[in-house]
């Protein structure tokens, strides 16, 4: 091994010599690492001592799994990188890439048979192979599920990537009817269909779309305007209360309390924005942060209005436009008007076309905005507020619309949000919320409406589907909740994404206005705005 | 309101304008005037004050004292210093470039255009509101108004790159876009920051073409800061030579050029005849002075982060830029203190300047 560790060799190492050698960096590294965090653990015994518990096999396994990623992928995985930017001789083609080598034919019939054959025997399966490997069944099925959807994706790309747009909001119309029918058909019965959508349309539509659409809105600010506000969240809170509040103490209704919370948490934007926005960078976004804080103490500590920490309960819930509602005891129930059975699925779809539509038209207003002077001021005062000022455009009432934009979708937002839960407390209003938003528009792409809606869709979805690992449990232990990572994945997740795109996954910017032919600004042209 | 220049001649009024930074006094006591549909050219060493001057009149800076006067052609006349910045080329219609180019590089050229009309587009969108809606009155405006935008990238050459972003534009035709997208606001004065800074001889010559063009058949008047002679006196009508924040000269391009002050404090004329003046004012720092072309690295700036500084920080300068003073202190006050033969004493101007170097004392040349 002396050998390989030595620098003057560096030149002549093969692969496999500097794999080795940086295995074994990798290994001591991750060893110094995580030889306290990982290696001792502190705990309290019965009599309140602080006890210390060795955990030295998990850390030799820790140690080890490092030591051999590291390996594979330098003895393997970057000459594969390599070999894959390089042409063959003779005819002149780039190698099969990674991706087309990955989706075959053959894998996806096999995947296809996998899922059908998994989704025909689902009820029958604990019986057969025990609790324990049914769970670890189903987590092959999930993976094949994925697998079939990646395959078609990918022969498709290139349509897909032509009509990306349409095609994502007809998936999106389409998602809760497409869930009740296989859930339908897989329990042969359509109530228990019904029953069955509510956590995939509730758990990951609705909250998927509350993110998107609380994302497109904080875009506005951030990423069209480029001002940093780490508070957005308040604006949510501002609309959700203005809702639970004259809901339940006026009993008015969620179509006329709309548009008001809305208004609302615009008029609180622009009473922010007043003071605030003549500050820059580092300084707006603290004074946002803090305008953020300064309302969730509010509604904590004005106890009269508020209630305080124990929260609103009791809203009511949104009607069909007045004409019906979901509450099972009214007389114009859905399911008595209709003649239809009584499922608590309605509303939840209901509320999965809400959010859609309110979605859909925050992106519409922001397309509109950004081709008219305002939008476009936003953008230059993003690229430079100097020669915004130079050609006479008012800067302070510019960014005060911005702000006032985003803020009033926020509103919007949050009076869904009320609605949607029935209840609201200011726990639903803290910093990480503001946090999480902001990741999604930085991961997205900063101004790319499509870009944030994938990462919406990623970092929310993704850690929901987090709750549905249980077979984890079997691996590491009952106790074991994979929600509780979800934090740390998202932190992972965003650093790999920041690595390998910089600028969010859309990273081009669509130009406004365009003489001959449009033409996507490429990132390395635009700025992120000074604040 | 001073009226030795009758009102409609002259467009801009600089009445004993000073402005001081801290104990550095970066123009003391400036009147001039420019005439309208003329080219006023303002020059003078690195450091002179010149990019400060045209802040005072944009209204980037508040002025210490003096009154700057601006005249439109309909007759309503603005005091610069008092307006708000915005409404400078809002209300008074004058436009200005930036030494460092400050364009929107992240957006199209047309877009860059598109931007200057916002105040004229904002009314016609009925400030958004009408505009949302899709109004015909809206439309026909915006199209009138990329009719403008074409009309200016026409001019200034640029039309066949329209729907480029405007960073990846070469060094001259930003400088002609900047030029173009300050002629969108559809100005009556335009002030322009060393428009021909690093520019090749070919870019050079086809941005005088551009702003003759302009100064016949716009009907702007232009106030000019320039470092290339050739362009100085090819083009200006005017010229007024500062040094040291001080007026130390006032005419046509010829008469300045033969001032012996500002031949001393600046002009190349003619190598023998600078050395004429240099030997009879005793300073060879000066030879190496005059080598020194304009500076090539007023690039724009690099993209920004959040975290970048203050808006102060960057007006007129871009980060890292600094101003480099001559190496001696005013060569105009050592040909007036030549022809008094009196020894000049280290004027108070030059120690409360931090940046001037001071690397060769003058030691009291004469
Ligand atoms: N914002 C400022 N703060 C302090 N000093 C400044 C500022 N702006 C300009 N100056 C100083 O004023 C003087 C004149 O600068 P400037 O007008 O940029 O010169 P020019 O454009 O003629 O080269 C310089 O000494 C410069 O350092
Ligand atoms: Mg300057």
């Amino acid at each position: 091994m002396a050998v390989t560790v030595n620098p003057e060799r560096d030149v002549v190492a093969t692969p496999m010599q500097r794999a080795l050698r940086e295995a074994l960096y990798a290994g001591a590294i991750s060893l110094g690492l995580f030889v306290l965090f990982i290696g001792l653990k502190t705990g309290q015994n019965i009599s309140n001592e602080l006890v210390l518990t060795t955990r030295w096999g998990l850390l030799v396994a820790v140690v080890v799994a490092t030591a051999i990623g590291r390996f594979l992928y330098v003895a393997y995985g970057q000459p594969f990188l390599a070999n894959q930017k390089i042409a063959d001789v003779a005819t002149g083609l780039l190698p099969a890439s990674a991706a087309s080598r990955f989706f075959q034919l053959p894998a996806f019939i096999v995947a296809v048979v996998l899922v059908v054959l998994l989704f025909a025997l689902n009820n029958s399966l604990a019986g057969w192979v025990g609790p324990g490997a049914a769970g670890y069944l189903q987590f092959l099925r999930a993976l094949s599920v994925i697998y079939v959807l990646a395959c078609v994706i990918y022969y498709f790309r290139g349509f897909i990537h032509a009509n990306f747009t349409k095609l994502g909001i007809a998936a999106l119309i389409l998602y809760p009817i497409l869930v009740v029918a296989v859930l339908s058909l897989m329990s042969w019965s359509i109530v228990g269909g019904l029953q069955g959508s509510l956590k995939w349309v509730d758990n990951y539509g609705i909250q998927i779309l509350i993110y998107v659409m609380l994302a497109w809105g904080l875009n506005i600010v951030v990423g069209l305007a480029g001002l940093l506000d780490l508070g957005y969240v308040a604006f949510y809170a501002v609309g959700a209360y203005a809702y639970a509040l004259l809901g339940t103490q006026y009993g008015l209704s969620f179509w006329i309390l709309l548009p008001a919370a809305g208004a609302m948490a615009a008029f609180w934007g622009v009473l922010l924005g007043f003071p605030v926005l003549r500050l820059r960078g580092d300084y707006l976004a603290i004074v946002t942060l803090a305008f953020g804080e300064i309302i969730r103490l509010v509604l904590i500590n004005w106890r009269e209005v508020t209630n305080g920490s124990a929260g609103i309960s009791g809203i009511p819930k949104v009607t069909f436009f007045g004409l019906m509602t979901f509450n099972v005891s009214d007389p114009n129930y859905i399911a008595k008007v209709l003649h239809i059975a009584q499922s608590s699925a309605y509303y939840k779809i209901f509320l999965y076309y809400l959010i859609l539509a309110l979605a859909l038209l925050t992106a519409f207003v922001t397309i509109r905005l950004r081709r008219m002077p305002v939008g476009r001021a936003w953008e230059a005062l993003r690229e430079d507020e100097i020669a915004c000022r130079s050609l006479g455009i008012n800067t302070t009432t510019t960014k005060l619309t911005a702000f006032a934009t985003g803020a009033m979708f926020g509103g919007f937002a949050g009076s869904f949000f009320a609605a949607r839960q029935g209840f609201v407390s200011p726990e639903s209003f803290i910093f990480l919320e503001s946090a999480i938003i902001l990741a999604i528009v930085v991961l997205g792409g900063m101004g790319s409406l499509v870009g944030i809606a994938v990462a919406a869709m990623v970092m929310i979805g993704g850690t929901e589907v987090l709750r549905e690992l249980d077979f984890l449990k079997q691996v590491f232990g009952p106790d074991f909740t994979p929600e509780l990572y979800r934090m740390l994945l998202f932190g992972m997740a965003m650093v790999i994404v920041m690595l390998w795109k910089p600028r969010g996954f859309v990273g081009t910017r669509e130009p406004t206005a365009f003489l001959k032919e449009r033409k996507a600004v490429s990132s390395s042209f635009t700025k992120e705005g000074h604040g | 309101m001073n009226a030795s220049v009758p009102m409609n001649d002259a467009i801009l009024q600089v009445e004993h304008l000073s402005m001081k930074f801290g104990g550095l006094v970066a123009i003391g006591d400036l009147s001039f005037t420019a005439k309208r549909g003329e080219i006023t050219a303002l020059i003078g060493p690195n450091g002179a004050g010149k990019t400060t001057v045209f802040n005072c009149i944009t209204g980037f800076y508040k002025p210490s004292e003096g009154m700057i006067t601006l005249n439109r052609s309909n007759g309503s006349r603005f005091l610069l210093e008092r307006l708000p910045n915005h409404e400078i080329p809002a209300r008074a219609k004058v436009a200005r470039t930036f030494q460092n180019i400050r364009l929107f590089s992240g957006m199209t050229l047309l877009e860059n255009l598109l931007v200057a009309q916002h105040n004229k587009l904002m009314k016609a969108s009925g400030y958004t509101i009408l505009g949302l809606f899709g109004f015909s009155g809206y439309r026909k405006a915006s199209a009138e108004s990329v009719e403008l935008a074409k009309h200016w990238l026409e001019k200034a050459d640029l039309v066949d790159r329209a729907d480029d972003p405007a960073g990846d534009l070469p060094y001259g035709a930003q400088r002609r876009l900047e030029i173009a997208r300050a002629m969108c606001t559809g100005p009556e004065l335009l002030c322009l920051d060393e428009p021909a800074a690093g520019l090749n001889p070919k870019e050079s010559a086809a941005l005088n073409t551009l702003l003759i063009d302009i100064k016949e058949t716009s009907g702007a008047s232009i106030l000019l800061i320039e470092h290339d002679m050739s362009v100085v006196m090819q083009i200006s009508d005017h010229v007024v030579v500062l040094e040291y924040g001080r007026k130390i000269s006032d005419g046509s391009p010829q008469s300045v050029r033969t001032d012996p002050r500002v031949i001393a404090a600046y002009l190349g004329v003619d190598d023998e005849e600078v050395e004429t003046v240099l030997t009879e004012v005793g300073d060879e720092d000066v030879i190496e002075q005059l080598d020194i072309g304009p500076d090539s690295a007023h690039g724009p700036g690099a993209s920004s982060s959040f975290m970048a500084g203050p808006v102060s920080d960057t007006v007129g300068h871009s980060t890292g830029e600094r101003i480099t003073v001559a190496k001696g202190a005013s060569k105009a006050e050592q040909v007036d203190a030549k022809s008094s033969t009196a020894p000049r004493k280290p004027s108070e101007r030059a120690t409360a300047k931090p940046k001037t170097p001071t690397a060769k004392p003058r030691g009291g040349s004469k």
